[in-house]
């Protein structure tokens, strides 16, 4: 089984290394472990390939706008707008900018969107093509947040970090799970480094498989980490709906400020955002 | 092996001359043509010297040529590391180019990379490669101030532009010591794994010119200006960004008017003809920071010839008389906007002042003056109006000077005479015979700098204190 989820991704991927990577997976099949999980994600049930200039589809995305509670949270130091200079679909990716500008208070703006109340999904692959921007106090991200959240406030309604990055650590993505006594600084991460290369100079594909009682996170053809409720300090809070956030935040806890020697504008290019479900559970 | 590169040497040979008689269609080289190269061997000093490579101390600049040894002991990695013993103040210090006798291929690399530590906290001056003496160090890439701790890390100095390093020697210098009672010296630094590597974290370039800062000059037919605060910028892996200072030959320069002012790859500006021109830079594609704003009013006359004999005279800057002290004619004065160069007008330098608000000629030696009357200095001015203030001033018996922050006026043992120059006629040279008066005429055995006000553009020529 765990031969064919790798299967599912060899596509992408140049013959000399699907032979290496083919040859990986009959080394790796003789060490199959079966108590874990392994799903999968073939159907792809929502896509935004980014292939129509202008804003981002309305049918998939809302806005989240200002500075929400103490910066979202996190004493982030950007304004989020909805305006074509924070975010715009042009050339076949989405740019979501932020920029150094003095806006309804803020020193910086950017944007942030979400799939709330339009895509919200319980389990399967989430994975964005995604090439990050750089510099400290720079933190994009691409998550996901419990659909009850209204209802159910955060940590108790849960978060999926596909994929935070610090912009001062340009080699670096951290995975995570967010819940009811394992949040914030508690949460259950993993940081992915890249070997001899980085996320600002190419785009790289941040993914989860979710399935019942696992998250597993990849980057690229690389699967770095497998969290199951075993691993987290609480109760699990992830066989519920979810929906998609992407998003470009300036300073906050997280990573600290900018400094006088971060570039501005910095620019976040998303060339795809796909959504597969589950055809098979094991 | 020699053979088959003759062999390759004949069949390029063929196809130039394939090209020669097919010239007309502007045919570039196919891709089956295999140009010869140099080998792509990164390694410096991992355990032994690599390939090739020498020591060659810089024992003319006054290095001391033992303080370098093969280390044993103490090495990061492996059986021996590179070990420096820094002199104490005064007695040299360390500074070599480490070369290869056989010509390097470093296109493939993006850094030199090494480990080092040192027996206590300290800061290496300058370290980098690209000393060459057959090239004129013609890409030259230097880090200064390279802190190093007591514990073995790796540091990276990014190569600027990995495609022009095709055939290189010099692969890694390095010079440390003591300048002045009380530097660092005196210690030991080692390094291990010298070698360049392809990162592929070595990112974001971001080069400059004159700093960043665009720079603008007055300049005349003849005039020759040099472009100077070359530098690549990188950020690394761990996020830093790494700043190193680099030669001009890395850069492809551009003049927004040729006609005007031509700029050679050494990065020397000549200017030809009257106009504006916009000298800029690209780097690996990069546009550079920072730019040269050349104004030339066309052929610039030379200042009248001065007529006092030598004796008489005690010169601050001219090319007619021996200088009575050297001078610091870019003093840096906190909150100056001054930009100062000595130009070359056909051979007779002249001091070219840009938008000065405030800055001086800072004597190396006091001048005494006492049995001297005047201060000789003549102007060249482009715009009608244009004056400028001169402070003489006598900094006293403590050599320092002295003067109130608020009120800019002398004080302790310091005294000054302020003269405007004023009536200056546009397009020629106007000369000013300043008295030494006011409180100057009971003290003047000290002069210790001349305080420029105003302008803000100006030539200066044959400034000199002389009696009649």
């Amino acid at each position: 089984m765990n031969k064919k989820s790798i299967n599912s991704r060899l596509l992408k991927m140049r013959f000399a290394q699907c032979f290496a990577i083919i040859l990986m997976g009959f080394i790796y099949s003789c060490e199959n472990d079966d108590t874990q999980n392994v799903t999968n994600f073939t159907r792809l049930v929502a896509q935004d390939e980014f292939d129509v200039d202008g804003p981002p589809n309305r049918d998939l995305w809302r806005f989240d706008i200002g500075t929400g509670e103490n910066g979202w949270g996190n004493n982030e130091l950007q304004y989020y707008t909805n305006r074509s200079e924070n975010v715009i679909v042009q050339n076949g990716v989405m740019l979501i900018t932020a920029r150094e500008e003095s806006f309804e208070g803020s020193a910086y703006t950017s944007a942030r969107l979400i799939t709330q109340d339009r895509l919200e999904q319980e389990y399967g692959r989430f994975e964005a093509r995604i090439r990050l921007p750089y510099g400290q106090g720079i933190w994009p991200a691409f998550w996901m947040l419990g659909a009850d959240i209204d209802e159910n406030p955060w940590p108790a309604a849960g978060e999926i970090d596909i994929m935070e990055y610090r912009g001062q650590e340009p080699t670096k993505i951290i995975g995570s799970v967010h819940g009811p006594g394992y949040s914030g600084g508690a949460a259950i991460s993993k940081e992915f480094n890249l070997e001899n290369d980085r996320f600002d100079t190419g785009f790289h594909i941040f993914g989860i498989e979710w399935g019942p009682n696992y998250v597993n996170y990849y980057v690229d053809d690389v699967l770095y980490n497998r969290i199951t409720p075993e691993d987290v300090t609480g109760p699990w809070v992830f066989d519920k709906p979810f929906f998609i956030l992407i998003n470009l935040a300036v300073g906050g806890s997280f990573v600290g400020s900018p400094n006088e020697e971060t570039v501005f504008p910095q620019t976040m290019l998303i060339d795809y955002v796909r959504v597969y479900e589950n055809t098979d559970v094991n | 092996m020699k053979n088959t590169k003759y062999i390759k040497g004949h069949f390029i040979l063929l196809f130039s001359f394939m090209i020669l008689l097919l010239g007309s269609c502007e045919r570039s080289f196919s891709d089956d043509v295999e140009f010869a190269t140099f080998p792509a061997n990164g390694d410096v000093f991992i355990d032994n010297f690599s390939a090739g490579l020498d020591y060659f101390p810089f024992v003319d600049a006054g290095a001391d040529p033992e303080a370098f040894s093969v280390e044993t002991e103490e090495v990061f990695s492996g059986t021996a590391a590179m070990r420096f013993d820094v002199p104490s103040f005064g007695n040299g210090f360390v500074g070599a180019t480490f070369n290869t006798t056989a010509n390097r291929d470093l296109s493939g690399f993006d850094a030199l990379t090494f480990y080092a530590k040192a027996s206590q906290s300290a800061t290496i001056d300058a370290i980098g490669f690209g000393i060459s003496g057959e090239t004129n160090n013609r890409f030259q890439t230097t880090l200064f101030g390279l802190q190093v701790s007591t514990r073995w890390e790796k540091y990276v100095v990014p190569i600027p532009d990995a495609s022009k390093l095709i055939s290189e020697t010099g692969m890694f210098w390095l010079a440390e010591g003591a300048s002045f009672e009380g530097d660092e010296g005196g210690y030991v630094i080692w390094f291990d794994e010298i070698r360049f590597e392809k990162l592929g974290t070595v990112a974001q370039p971001s080069p400059a010119i004159f700093l960043g800062q665009d720079v603008s000059e007055q300049a005349f037919d003849g005039s020759s200006l040099t472009i100077t605060g070359t530098t690549q910028t990188f950020n690394l892996a761990s996020g830093i960004n790494q700043t190193v200072v680099i030669a001009p030959s890395y850069f492809n320069f551009a003049s927004s008017d040729i006609e005007v002012a031509q700029v050679s790859e050494l990065g020397e500006v000549s200017v030809i003809g009257a106009g504006t021109a916009e000298i800029t830079a690209t780097l690996g594609g990069v546009l550079a920071q920072g730019s040269l704003e050349v104004t030339s009013s066309g052929s610039l006359p030379f200042a009248p010839t001065p007529m006092q004999p030598q004796e008489n005279v005690k010169s601050i800057f001219s090319d007619l008389y021996v200088n009575d002290t050297e001078s610091n004619f870019s003093p840096g004065f906190g909150g100056s906007t001054t930009q100062t160069t000595v130009s070359s007008n056909n051979g007779d330098a002249v001091l070219n002042y840009s938008n000065n608000n405030f800055t001086g000629i800072i004597f190396e030696n006091t001048v005494d003056a006492s049995p001297l009357t005047f201060l000789h200095v003549d102007v060249y001015v482009q715009e009608a109006g244009t004056q400028v203030g001169i402070q003489i001033r006598d900094i006293g018996a403590n050599q320092m000077i002295e003067t109130d922050v608020n009120t800019g006026f002398p004080i302790g043992d310091d005294v000054d005479f302020r003269f405007d120059l004023t009536g200056l006629a546009v397009g020629q040279w106007t000369s000013f015979d300043i008295p030494l008066s006011g409180d100057l005429a009971s003290q003047r055995n000290n002069l210790g700098a001349l305080i420029l006000v105003g302008g803000p553009n100006f030539l200066f020529d044959n400034v000199y204190f002389y009696t009649e």
